[in-house]
């Protein structure tokens, strides 16, 4: 077919020749939409890397006194030297994970809202990406990418801090049999990837749905958005019932749930993985309505962004 | 097969009806100026079209229903809605790489061989670059897009002289061939008038006037009237009559060009001018149904 020398304008067939069916496949498109979320966003890494750097900056000065406090601790029973030794890499855990729970918080808010406060969302409309990738590439960040960074971030920052410790303990002299022998550092890990999947994914996944549902409906205050009718059913009810079950409810979700209780109340003491119960908490009425509440959020999320346009 | 067709188009927001009954059709290859004043439904009709808003009535593009199949319809479809859409914290190697990633009909190589025309570096992001340039990064993004269909809604808006000539420049000479459909609306007429094939005027969500370039050129006919052949001029029954310097221009439909060239001198109207006369006989058509 000479299209080139052909001055007489194309039949509707040539032009379909023209145009050869090239496929790119959905996980190809996720991949992608996911690493955009990753560009935009940028604080999902900084935020958790920099508070763990900021920790191991403090950590790095304290352990000016560690071969003190380690002979004292020699002087302990094996609990305690347990405890005493285990404290500051459960403290880390702890401060990344908070941080990157805010992270998320503050991501879900902006997620659907950012696109149309800054008319970019025409630009995203433009290309085929549907709406149903582009809220679950979105709400992939909170219940897979930062979990994961979480895990990964923090056994970095712990293992960091156990070569410091060995080092400054080699350094003076002192042996480091009681600092590796008690330090339980892959139940440890292990126990943290399980709070990860178990609270920060599944766990709190209804309210990263109710998050991001808020974002893609807000036209302005997202935040008040998100919050005010969750107080104003409280208050109502406070009212009219004289019962406070919703807040109940909400605070049984925040504080973690079934899990939670036991994360809080042992603070990931002596033999964690016994206080574990992955089989009750994978069945527990609690975790699959809220998934299946966060699943509707999305959904409504995504019908949303069809009719939504810059704001 | 009509790339756009529609008929019957209507959209309303509330009380307001921002489309009421459109019907049109828009055959391959065919480059498409939609002119309107603001508010007359351009952006509302292109947005029905690109599947961004829900409507009643039928539309087909590219045999599509673009609100139910809009996923499908990007893959052939591309648009530029204005200048500002590019996101801010963008960097450009990241917007080919991304368009790059989702777009199955993207030529990179092309995007970027476009780029090496203009100044911008692949490190910038978009905040950093002039109004200007963030519209010739958009431009070659879509440009090296094998598309069927480019909906452009005011693309120079904001851009001075030298952008905007650039833009329509290249787009004709590097983009369109007559496979591809362009549809573009614009404020600025003048500029865009050598580059359609076909002209519509929108007002109050209807098209009021749909005619393609050869058949403007052919039918219409503006004439500086003689000072001594006005009353004869008139007789003719002109669209429109305005005076510029002291002289006055008519304009005729279908009115024989030897007939015209005894009463002045004769040229083709601008497109300006010609909507200009097509809403001030709108205007009076109205008044006359109030009455």
């Amino acid at each position: 077919m000479n299209t080139q020398s052909n001055a007489i304008p194309e039949s509707p067939l040539e032009s379909q020749v023209i145009a050869p069916p090239a496929v790119i496949s959905a996980t190809r498109r996720m991949y992608w939409s996911v690493r955009r979320e990753l560009w935009e966003s940028r604080s999902i890494y900084i935020a958790p890397l920099a508070v763990a750097a900021l920790f191991l900056f403090g950590f790095l000065i304290r352990t000016i006194h560690l071969p003190d406090k380690m002979r004292a601790a020699l002087a302990l029973n094996p609990v305690q030297q347990h405890e005493f030794i285990e404290q500051p890499y459960n403290f880390a855990a702890l401060l990344i994970m908070g941080t990157t729970f805010i992270v998320a918080v503050f991501y879900c808010l902006d997620a659907l809202h950012g696109e149309r406060r800054d008319r970019s969302i025409l630009f995203w409309k433009s290309l085929p990406v549907s709406d149903r990738t582009v809220v679950l590439s979105k709400a992939s960040i909170p219940l897979l990418v930062l979990p994961l960074l979480t895990f990964a971030v923090t056994v970095a920052t712990q293992l960091i801090m156990l070569l410091l410790s060995t080092a400054v303990l080699l350094g003076s002299g002192l042996s480091v049999a009681t600092l590796w022998t008690q330090l339980p550092l892959f139940p440890m890990s292990l126990m943290l990837l399980y709070h990860l999947v178990a609270i920060h994914a599944l766990w709190y996944a209804p309210i990263y749905g109710w998050l991001m549902l808020v974002s893609g409906w807000a036209r302005r205050a997202a935040f008040l958005w998100a919050a005010l009718p969750l107080l104003t059913i409280g208050v109502v009810e406070k009212i009219a019932f004289n019962t406070s079950h919703f807040g109940a409810m909400l605070e049984y979700r925040l504080s973690g749930g079934p899990e939670g209780a036991a994360f809080t109340a042992g603070s990931m003491s002596m033999d964690p993985l016994t206080q574990l119960n992955p089989g009750h908490f994978l069945i527990s009425p609690g975790m699959w309505i809220g998934l299946a509440v966060a699943a509707a959020f999305l959904a409504a999320a995504v019908r949303l962004r069809r009719y939504q346009g810059p704001i | 097969m009509a790339c756009i067709e529609a008929r019957g188009l209507r959209k309303a927001f509330g009380t307001t009806i921002a489309l009421d009954g459109i019907n049109l059709r828009v055959e391959e290859g065919r480059i498409l100026g939609l002119i309107g004043p603001n508010g007359a439904g351009k952006t509302t009709a292109l947005n029905a079209i690109l599947g961004l808003t829900p409507y009643q009535g039928e539309l087909e593009v590219l045999g599509r229903d673009p609100w139910t199949e809009r996923e499908e319809l990007m893959r052939d479809v591309c648009f530029i809605a204005d200048v500002a859409v590019l996101p801010r914290w963008i960097r450009v190697s990241q917007a080919l790489d991304y368009v790059a990633g989702v777009h199955p009909r993207f030529d990179r190589a092309k995007a970027e061989g476009f780029l090496t025309k203009t100044t911008i570096s692949r490190a910038s992001r978009v905040r950093e670059l002039s109004k200007g340039t963030v519209t010739q990064l958009h431009l070659a993004l879509v440009m090296a897009i094998d598309a069927k269909l480019l909906v452009l809604d005011e693309p120079t808006l904001g851009l001075d002289i030298l952008y905007r000539k650039q833009f329509y420049d290249s787009l004709l000479n590097d983009y369109f061939d007559r496979s591809r459909t362009i549809v573009v609306t614009t404020h600025q007429v003048e500029e865009v008038q050598h580059v359609l094939t076909d002209v519509m005027f929108i007002n109050h969500g209807r098209i009021v006037f749909d005619c393609s370039m050869e058949e403007l050129e052919s039918r219409y006919l503006e004439v500086t009237a003689h000072p001594e052949r006005i009353a004869a001029a008139r007789a003719l029954k002109p669209m429109h009559e305005r005076q510029v310097f002291g002289r006055n221009i008519l304009l005729f439909d279908a009115v024989d060009r030897q007939q015209l060239a005894a009463l002045g001198d004769v040229r083709t109207p601008s497109i300006a001018d010609l909507f200009v006369a097509v809403m001030g006989v709108q205007a009076g058509q109205a008044q006359g149904a109030a009455r």
